[in-house]
């Protein structure tokens, strides 16, 4: 029993030692952050840019999930098991062997460059997992309470705004973490589809910043940069874990 | 007028659909089709396309850059998949008991999951460096070293360096994976199993192992098809050095593409990895379920 506690915490402190050094190492020398503040176009414009992008992936894929989901769980219309596979097959196309077509695709639909084709982009990589999730959420929900409400006068949208879409509030967080945190954190698909350095999200501009400066690197600013993208995600992670985890068990998940 | 009513609901189920139909035929469907089309051309980056196929096709093999990289993604997938596996079920089993601080510990492995890939790898970068990073003070204070060592200096290095980082980020979630698949053993067949005398090593031979196999397989196959397209790590991490020796196949279609100004190679690259990949998911699943 102490044996095992021994081996656990010697582990514990194996996987959270690179997190505190990080910490510690950009916080040592607090004008690593004011440096950072101060690279390339300024740490504030990157910060914005992959707010916007995690905000607006987070939007679009509740919404498109929520309506797709209930459509799923509650509608039978044509083409309804074709459109749900097509769905579950982005999660069998390896994500790296579209984004070149999706890189040209954007430029013809006048979204190159923009952080709403990312977010598109970002929303569509998300749809499999959350489609999933949502139709499954709405499928546990009583058909009797919708009708109850449909009753008294609601249309359906009215029933999914008033009564489904409360019901499934659980299920609506899990996909909003899993896209907050796939779309703040993904490096390729910003490498590509962004070119101008102003609208560079965080991972891009502070990989940038290594690879601009090489051989006269400041890595106390780097481990700043590491921090400013890592401690939102880990805060996040730590209030929200039952929802990540209850969504991994879900058993749709995407590595 | 029941039947207009049916009709009726039948087209708002297409109404509330109509969002994700749009994104999966003009964000999925239509650049699968699209990277085939472009594979069929000669395309630049800037200019004007042609049609020239099948040159994009014909000249793969003849690029030595690609073929060293699918030797080298096959190595590092299969160096990956073993540690990463045997570290995770490791953890799973450690953490797998309700017990008193076990919480504790399960949050503390998966953590590293939560930090973006790209910024791990940064993280990394710098604590491998030897003037500033603390790995080499360390190991010089407990004596295993007297000399700097090149982390990611020399091709061997190189790799054992990345997949340290990967194993890092990634153990955490595959102990995730494992543990929904260990929660779903029902206790009363640990218990028989003891009450037959068997051992610990019997018990996790014979029915431990058995009994996750499914989720193995689920974890085996995400570990593979993540390793087959590595990019991030090579790209951030050792940037292909040193001499192109930790070159990934997807790092070979992204330099085709931006580097070297040819989308239709690139495009037929990504075709033969699209269909090398979901020809080994379709492999591993049947073998493996």
């Amino acid at each position: 029993m102490m044996r095992r506690y021994t081996t656990l915490s010697a582990l514990a402190v194996l996987f959270l030692f690179p997190l505190v050094w990080s910490g510690w190492a950009s916080f040592e020398d607090p004008s690593n952050y004011l440096e950072m503040a101060r690279f390339g176009e300024g740490v504030g414009t990157y910060a914005t840019n992959s707010v916007l992008v995690s905000a607006m992936t987070v939007a679009g894929t509740l919404v498109v999930s929520a309506l797709g989901g209930y459509a799923f769980a509650r509608f039978d219309f044509p083409g309804r098991n074709l459109l749900f596979l097509a769905t579950l097959a982005i999660l069998m196309v390896p994500y790296a062997t579209i984004l070149i077509p999706l890189y040209v695709l954007l430029g013809y639909l006048g979204l190159q460059n923009s952080l709403a084709g990312l977010s598109l982009v970002f929303v569509m990589f998300q749809l499999p997992f959350a489609l999933f999730m949502m139709r499954n959420a709405f499928e546990a929900v009583p058909r009797e309470l919708e009708e109850a409400a449909m009753v008294d006068g609601c249309g359906t949208f009215l029933a999914f705004l008033r009564v489904l879409l409360p019901a499934v509030r659980p299920a609506l967080v899990t996909v909003g973490l899993f896209a907050f945190l796939a779309s703040w954190n993904d490096f390729f698909a910003p490498l590509i589809l962004l070119n101008d350095g102003a609208s560079f999200t965080l991972p891009v501009a502070v990989v940038s910043m290594t690879q601009q400066t090489f051989g006269a690197i400041d890595y106390g600013m780097l481990q700043a940069g590491v921090m400013v993208m890592a401690l939102p995600c880990l805060i996040l992670f730590v209030v929200l874990q039952r929802h990540y985890v209850r969504g991994f068990m879900s058993g749709a998940l995407r590595g | 007028m029941r039947l207009t009513a049916a009709r009726a609901r039948r087209a708002m189920g297409w109404v509330y659909a109509a969002p994700t139909a749009l994104i999966v035929g003009v964000l999925f469907l239509a650049p699968l089709v699209l990277v085939v089309w472009m594979s069929l051309h000669r395309w630049p980056l800037l200019g004007k396309a042609a049609f020239n196929a099948p040159a994009n096709y014909l000249k793969i093999p003849d690029n030595p850059l690609f073929l060293d990289s699918v030797v080298f993604t096959l190595k590092y997938t299969m160096i990956t998949t073993v540690l990463l596996s045997a570290v995770a079920l490791g953890l799973a089993l450690l953490v797998q008991e309700r017990r008193p601080g076990v919480a504790f510990f399960r949050t503390a492995f998966f953590l590293p999951g939560a930090v973006g890939f790209a910024a791990a790898a940064l993280l990394f970068y710098g604590m491998l460096n030897n003037d500033f990073g603390p790995i080499d003070p360390l190991l010089r204070a407990v004596g295993l070293i007297d000399e700097p060592v090149k982390w990611i200096g020399t091709p061997d290095m190189a790799l054992f360096s990345t997949i340290a980082l990967v194993v890092w980020r990634f153990a955490g979630f595959n102990m995730l994976i494992l543990l929904t698949g260990l929660q779903a053993i029902q206790v009363e067949v640990y218990e028989a199993a003891r009450s037959d005398g068997a051992g610990r090593w019997q018990i996790f031979t014979r029915i431990t192992l058995p009994l996750l196999r499914p989720t193995l397989a689920l974890m085996l196959i995400l570990s593979v098809t993540g390793s087959l397209l590595a990019f991030d790590q090579f790209f951030i991490f050792t940037n292909g050095g040193p001499d192109n020796s930790t070159v990934s196949m997807v790092m070979v279609v992204y330099r085709e593409a931006f580097f070297r100004f040819d989308l239709g190679g690139a495009a037929a690259l990504s075709v033969v990895l699209l269909v090398a990949l979901v020809g080994v998911n379709a492999l591993m699943m049947r073998r493996l379920r």
